[in-house]
């Protein structure tokens, strides 16, 4: 179980508020200030394009933000419900394996996932050029987002906020 | 924090200054400004980024989707930022060769006055 979970409705609003909580628990963790901006920017890119497809394909579901501090690292998942666009061009099926696509943080690595729109593309170039360690994982069910960065072991939630 | 917005034109050039923070929920209100300003004839827009706390993808197209406007009408669009969290952004999304960037309000009229 996560350390932290969090589901919202698709609104805008409510992405803010999202950043504040992965911010205050990445703290906490032992994140380093340096990187906290960058966790806020990743996961407020990562839920901005979530309540984007969700508001085009299924806004009346939430979207889950699961947050971990364990073995080191502290990660990030935002899981949206709403189909990969590039899965639906492709005329898939539900029971079709997932696909990983995992980015490796290099600025110049050209947009493999067919975004949603423009602005989707972005946020996904901005994730990949914040955290040393995402991985994306569209499917016809929803996308998935993970994200993590180092944390101080010792911290490990113990430490006040 | 919310997005604060103003405004003011002098010698051709109007600045937009910018603060708070410009995300998905905030970035609709700066691109009805950029548009209401070019709807009424201001084509040199400079938009002062000194005190935004925070900016996202959404806010990068608000403010690309402007300069697509003010070209259309042989204008600019130029920002004043020397915040390195925001530039970063810019960096990352390789926009920094896309929009002029200047230290401060006073280099970019200086630039404009030169430009002109």
């Amino acid at each position: 179980m996560a350390t932290v979970e969090l589901t919202f409705s698709a609104l805008p609003a409510h992405v803010r508020t999202a950043r504040l909580v992965a911010t205050a628990i990445a703290r906490r963790t032992g994140v380093q200030e340096s990187l906290l901006d960058e966790v806020r920017l990743a996961v407020g890119e990562a839920c901005s394009r979530a309540v984007e497809a969700h508001r085009l394909h299924c806004p009346g579901e939430p979207i889950r933000i699961e947050l971990n501090d364990d073995s080191g690292r502290f990660e990030v998942i935002v899981s949206d419900s709403a189909p990969s666009e590039e899965l639906l061009d492709e005329d898939s099926s539900d029971d079709e394996p997932e696909q990983m696509i995992r980015l490796d943080g290099d600025t110049d690595t050209p947009f493999n996932l067919a975004p949603d729109s423009f602005m989707s593309g972005f946020g996904i170039a901005v994730i990949t050029g914040l955290a040393d360690d995402v991985e994306v994982y569209p499917g016809p069910k929803g996308m998935r987002i993970r994200m993590s960065w180092p944390a101080a072991a010792a911290a490990n939630g113990l430490s006040p906020a | 924090m919310d997005l604060k917005l103003d405004h003011h034109t002098e010698d051709g050039l109007t600045t937009v200054d910018v603060e708070g923070e410009i995300d998905v929920y905030t970035a609709p209100r700066l691109r009805e400004l950029l548009i209401d300003l070019v709807n009424k004839g201001n084509f040199h827009l400079l938009v002062n980024m000194e005190k935004v706390d925070f900016l996202d993808s959404t806010g990068l197209g608000v403010l690309v989707g402007g300069l697509k406007r003010v070209r259309a009408h042989d204008g600019s669009l130029e920002l004043v930022c020397t915040q390195e969290r925001i530039l970063k952004i810019f960096r990352i999304t390789g926009l920094t060769k896309v929009f002029g960037i200047y230290a401060s309000v006073e280099e970019a009229r200086e630039a404009h006055g030169r430009d002109k």
